[in-house]
């Protein structure tokens, strides 16, 4: 088991590593321009990219400039937003709680949702039930997110007046950026659930449960419902580590300031050192989140530890 | 002879594939769906037959038009028909969809095979690159590469097709594992087959299923993908008309314009729809588990 979780970690960091690495070429070496020049915008006189490119550290080797790239980061500092004027680090701290409220909500709130649908219409397979439900999974499925957004604000604050369309300060206006999302997360969740369940549900294992007079519920939730489980975890793990960076489009729709937007805006102002705090940072999650995932299921599935 | 006629003779279907396209010509909602869909593919592709406007010019007279016989979608603020605009930018959409999947199966396939087929080394430079390439947020990156390399269609399809590649060459390097140790590819081996020939007629034509699956749910992510980049503001300039690009502008008059975001949202979310609704079918289809 240790040695299991061990060999994860040791899989997940020279992951991370490759993540810089890969986003520090990719600003220093095959950006096209002086990225000096660029921040210093169009009417900067030469002494100003001079200033700022020494500030950067841009006069300096790249391979020297990758060390101590790598020295900062590797102490939390991932150098200063020239937006901001202040250290990346800070500014990504302020934009996170959201974006991790934002992802929490909506994979819990979508994936219960999704569960229950998908028991519901596993157990009722071949029935007027579960005809309704797959219909109902594959069009939640298919809306896309800015699509959906755009009309749950169309609908509730431009119409019925009952919820914000934008910004932030109370829980009504999360309402509405969690429905988004979890609109797709819970007809995501349903469809695995439901397949899923289903091959479980002939399992011999379940038959042999039935057969020994186990009570219908007992079996579903005890037998059939737990080993349905496994895969789901996967999904959810990697919906979580999507949308700590994916939920851009929700995030812009209803105006919350979470990572990103953060990295959008930065993007666009041509904020470098936010671009590239902002990206590994996300990366650097979803990696964590994925090892974390991989470590559930070792506890979850005894198959994993023994293979 | 080919082995089509001879199941015509004998009158039953066979192999997988013929058995398949029965199942899935017996699937009544993805049959229809499949008509929908060809019938939208031909209105857009003949949209100048198909629709009177100008998508592009102004028409100052008929603007902000709610909804009519005449304008069935409405009309936006330069008095642009939308539905002729949903039609010119389902050409868009629609391409970026199609060619970034294209790009991605045609890169990924060999990928898949090689990592699933020799293992080892290969394998592994293969999958922890894929590892990497996932462990990207592919949309802010996207967004990224845009902004720099110039807003244009192309570099849109390649961006999407390199964020892809992960799903289809994990999909076929664990397929083509499971078939390498199938008793007909030892016995290919026994008899003399080079490693290329086995890869190719013995093993492709296994991860065929899952991948025709797998590319018709490609491409509605893709298209998504696609509008999502144009919804905010990257891939194609105005005043071209573009799905995403259309709810992006229809966005500022939800108030009062509603039908300049309603339509376009709706266009794709029913491609999207019907894409997903076939690639089930041809899943089921193809599940030797699943019965006609």
């Amino acid at each position: 088991m240790s040695q299991y979780i061990l060999r994860r970690i040791a899989i997940a960091f020279p992951l991370i590593l490759a993540v810089t690495t890969v986003v520090f070429v990719m600003l220093r070496v095959a950006l096209p321009g002086d990225p000096a020049q660029i921040m210093a915008g169009d009417r900067a006189s030469p002494e100003q990219i001079e200033i700022i490119r020494r500030k950067l550290g841009l006069d300096r080797p790249v391979i020297e400039q990758y060390l101590i790239f790598l020295r900062d980061f590797a102490q939390g500092d991932l150098g200063r937003s020239v937006k901001f004027r202040e250290p990346v680090m800070g500014v990504i701290a302020r934009a996170f709680p959201f974006t991790a409220t934002l992802t929490f909500l909506s994979v819990t709130v979508g994936t219960s949702i999704g569960l229950v649908i998908g028991v519901i219409t596993a157990v009722n397979q071949r029935t007027w039930i579960d005809n309704v439900g797959i219909v109902l999974t594959v069009f939640f499925f298919s809306i896309p997110t800015f699509w959906l957004g755009l009309m749950l604000i169309l609908i509730f604050s431009v119409g019925l007046r009952v919820l914000p369309v934008q910004g932030t300060g109370s829980w009504r206006h999360f309402v509405l950026p969690v429905a988004t999302l979890a609109v797709g997360q819970s007809a995501l969740i349903a469809r695995l659930t439901r397949s899923s369940m289903i091959e479980v549900l002939s399992a011999d294992y379940v038959r042999t449960a039935r057969a020994k007079g186990l009570a219908r519920r007992q079996v579903l939730v005890g037998h059939a419902l737990r080993n349905t489980l496994i895969p789901v975890i996967t999904v959810v793990g990697l919906s979580v580590g999507g949308l700590l960076g994916g939920a851009v489009i929700t995030e812009s729709i209803f105006g919350l300031p979470g990572v990103g937007r953060l990295a959008i805006d930065a993007i666009s102002n041509r904020d470098y050192p936010m671009i590239q705090g902002a990206v590994i940072l996300v990366a650097a999650s979803f990696v964590f989140v994925n090892l974390i995932v991989d470590i559930i299921y070792a506890f979850v599935d005894p198959r994993i530890r023994y293979a | 002879m080919p082995s089509a006629e001879l199941a015509g003779e004998r009158g039953r279907p066979d192999g997988l594939y013929q058995l398949a396209l029965l199942k899935f010509v017996r699937n009544r909602v993805a049959l229809f769906g499949l008509f929908c869909l060809l019938l939208m593919l031909l209105a857009i592709l003949f949209a100048p037959q198909v629709t009177p406007y100008d998508p592009i010019g102004k028409n100052t007279p008929e603007r902000n038009l709610a909804p009519s016989l005449l304008h069935p979608f409405g009309t936006d603020k330069l008095g642009r028909d939308i539905m002729s605009r949903v039609l010119f930018g389902g050409r868009v959409s629609l391409m970026v969809g199609f060619l970034s999947v294209g790009l991605a199966v045609v890169i990924s396939t060999p990928l898949g095979l090689i990592a699933g087929f020799f293992g080892g080394v290969a394998d592994n430079v293969i999958m922890r690159v894929m590892d990497l390439i996932l462990a990207f947020p592919g949309l802010i990156l996207a967004i990224f590469l845009v902004s720099l390399l110039g807003s244009n269609i192309t570099i849109v399809i390649i961006a999407i097709a390199f964020f892809s590649l992960p799903t289809f060459s994990r999909l076929i390097r664990g397929i083509t594992l499971s078939i390498r140790e199938m008793e007909y590819v030892v016995a290919a081996r026994g008899m003399g087959a080079g490693s290329l020939r086995i890869m190719f007629f013995h093993i492709l034509p296994g991860v065929l299923g899952p991948m025709i699956v797998l590319t018709t749910l490609g491409v509605s992510g893709a298209i998504v993908a696609g509008a999502s980049l144009s919804f905010l503001g990257l891939g194609v300039r105005p005043p071209t008309p573009e799905w995403g690009a259309m709810l992006a502008d229809g966005r500022n008059y939800l108030r009062t314009q509603w039908w300049i975001a309603v339509f376009p949202g709706m266009t794709i979310t029913l491609v999207v729809l019907i894409l997903n609704i076939i690639g089930d079918a041809l899943r089921d289809a193809l599940d030797p588990n699943v019965r006609a």
